[in-house]
């Protein structure tokens, strides 16, 4: 497998803020174990450079932890939600495994390609959507789902995948969560068991 | 059919807050400093005379898993909860996490407590964001309230517990490939000997365990193990979140005693199958690693390890993914072949290699672009790959296609025939 990384040129470092927190993360390890912040502290610096890790993020957390470029870039490379090229502004990730494929996921998947005119691992023109497709998201009973802005979007059908697009495009925030009239993972309709909890009588 | 008193999650759906202040009011951390003054040995053979097997697919006994921790180590122990839920078609430890966190925390301690471990990391697979904030608000509140951190509930045993969050890779999962990942590297699994027990995360005495089978402890501690055994059959004990998706007209998760017939499980919770029950085709009963079982087996087999292992299937995660008439089934089964190409780890040659090879075959299969011959070929190409990697994952990728051919061969036959019938027809 060949990875690519690519180079911006500019110096990374953290914003004082985030040194502050990869030193509370660092802490959670015992010492010596600091290589174990290597993750927490990819995701932080993938958020502060817009998405994406370039090879300058990735020396920079090797070089907080004193870790090896390559260990770095090890992780990187192999864990996928860790970009290692630009991304829009929004990435919108679809879930098309086979729970979600029953459940209608091809319809969601048509719906985002038509509303944003690009495809799976492509960015718009003007660098606003990313579109991917992803594995098992792990809200298989609220399917089909997408992820945007570390929310889920679920129970969806063509019709609400394209008005949250829209909406995303608007500079607004969708609310997150089942898109049809339910409670988290109950039964449409209310749910089977626990119905004198769940109604705040238990 | 599981009444409410005996039912644990009693929050899954979050109708109520998640905060300490509700979770206790649901009866969490009651007498949690008592539990804890009864010693390690009695949680442990709490747990063992519990039944408790694995939450997370395995199904290994819990409380046996916790007596291979050394008794006196000079590493410090630790236990790690497996929250990296991926297996296609399971999201419950997801609803435990975000709306009942404190059983997931306090039975972090009791557990941790039982094996003499100085912290507990949770391992919260990547995308889980919400989930996330919430346990580590929920975990923030318990170090408030003095129940975990220094003299954690007043006992004198000191106890932390971290949030560790993944980066989306299946593999880890496997609880070797997790402890790589916890380590700060690629979650590539390791060889077993040695056993977490023995050589864990940073070299110390591990124990890895699901979301689940940890939340459960404090209910099976505090209503006492017999309680807990009474639910189900013996050897498939107490209760069980199934994850019911997939062709139902109403998908949910729900908490059921162990050994329910699947064809109750989905009619009385997921408002039956689409179309009635006689339009059902197929189940997946333990998550996509497990063999499909048609109809015909889903009329009468109970949900537990037992009953499912007798019908070459397995209980796994307990996410039951339905399927019914309408589904091309060599197409749902091809694109779990494709899920686990993507999520081979490349370290072990027959998964690598083998499951892009299945996959490869698997999509011609779906068109029928193949020769009939070529079905045992791809049936001795799983068992190739099955038992002959580091990891379950090779085993997981050959399960799904050898039970679709078990099952559904004349289908696919029916394709090559039809695919072939239009060809021939085309070159004349």
């Amino acid at each position: 497998m060949t990875v690519n990384v690519v180079s911006t040129g500019e110096a990374f470092e953290f914003t004082p803020e985030n040194v502050a927190w990869a030193k509370q993360q660092i802490a959670k390890y015992p010492e010596g174990r600091q290589a174990s912040a290597v993750m927490p502290l990819l995701h932080k610096a993938q958020e502060q450079n817009g998405g994406w890790l370039s090879k300058e993020a990735l020396e920079y957390v090797g070089d907080f932890l004193d870790v090896p470029y390559m260990r770095v870039l090890e992780v990187a490379s192999f864990y996928t939600m860790y970009n290692l090229k630009p991304v829009g502004k929004h990435v919108i990730e679809v879930c098309t495994t086979t729970p979600c494929w029953l459940r209608g996921s091809d319809e969601v998947v048509a719906a985002c390609k038509k509303a944003l005119g690009i495809g799976f691992g492509e960015t718009t023109e003007d660098g606003e959507f990313t579109l991917l497709e992803v594995e098992c998201a792990g809200a298989c009973v609220n399917a089909p789902v997408m992820a945007y802005g570390g929310e889920y979007y679920e129970d969806l059908d063509a019709d609400s995948t394209t008005r949250i697009i829209e909406a995303i495009r608007r500079g607004e925030k969708p609310k997150a969560g089942p898109q049809i009239d339910r409670q988290a993972s109950a039964p449409v309709g209310g749910p089977t068991t626990l119905q004198n909890i769940a109604r705040g009588e238990g | 059919m599981l009444s409410d008193k005996d039912r644990i999650f009693t929050n899954l759906y979050g109708f109520e807050p998640w905060t300490l202040d509700a979770a206790r009011k649901r009866g969490d951390w009651d007498g949690t400093r008592e539990l804890l003054a009864k010693g390690s040995d009695w949680i442990i053979s709490e747990v063992k005379e519990s039944g408790l097997r694995g939450r997370g697919g395995a199904g290994f006994p819990t409380g046996l898993k916790w007596s291979f921790m050394p008794k006196n180590s000079d590493r410090p122990s630790y236990l790690v909860v497996n929250a990296d839920e991926g297996e296609p078609g399971t999201c419950k430890d997801r609803d435990m996490m975000r709306h009942d966190p404190h059983k997931l925390i306090e039975g972090c301690l009791l557990a941790g407590f039982a094996i003499n471990a100085v912290a507990a990391y949770i391992y919260i697979r990547g995308e889980f964001v919400q989930e996330a904030k919430v346990l580590e608000a929920a975990i923030q509140e318990a170090y408030d309230a003095g129940l975990i951190g220094k003299n954690a509930c007043g006992s004198g045993y000191d106890f932390d517990i971290y949030v560790h969050r993944g980066a989306g890779a299946y593999i880890c999962g496997e609880e070797t490939a997790l402890i790589e990942s916890l380590e700060g590297k690629k979650g590539q699994p390791r060889l077993k000997p040695p056993f977490p027990a023995n050589v864990g995360v940073w070299g110390c005495p591990t124990t890895v365990n699901n979301v689940e089978s940890i939340a459960v402890v404090p209910t099976i501690l505090r209503r006492g193990a017999s309680w807990f055994a009474g639910l189900g059959r013996p050897n498939n004990t107490g209760t069980k979140v199934f994850c019911i998706s997939g062709h139902v007209n109403n998908p949910c998760n729900v908490e059921e005693e162990m050994g329910i017939p699947l064809k109750e499980l989905i009619e009385k919770h997921a408002g039956g199958v689409r179309g009635g029950w006689d339009n059902l085709l197929a189940v997946i009963p333990g998550g996509s690693s497990v063999p499909v079982i048609p109809k015909s087996v889903c009329d009468t087999v109970l949900m537990d390890f037992d009953s499912l292992k007798e019908e070459k299937s397995g209980l796994g995660t307990a996410a039951v993914i339905v399927m019914d008439k309408s589904t091309d089934i060599v197409r749902a089964i091809a694109r779990l072949s494709a899920f686990y190409k993507h999520e081979s780890c490349g370290q072990c040659t027959p998964c690598r290699e083998g499951t892009g090879w299945m996959w490869r075959v698997m999509e011609r299969m779906v068109e029928g672009r193949a020769q009939k011959e070529e079905i045992d070929v791809l049936l001795d190409v799983t068992k190739q790959v099955e038992g002959h990697t580091i990891c379950a994952l090779g085993d997981a990728a050959a399960w799904p296609i050898q039970g679709l051919i078990r099952h559904f061969r004349p289908e696919i036959e029916k394709r090559i025939d039809a695919y072939q019938a239009s060809h021939a027809v085309a070159a004349e």
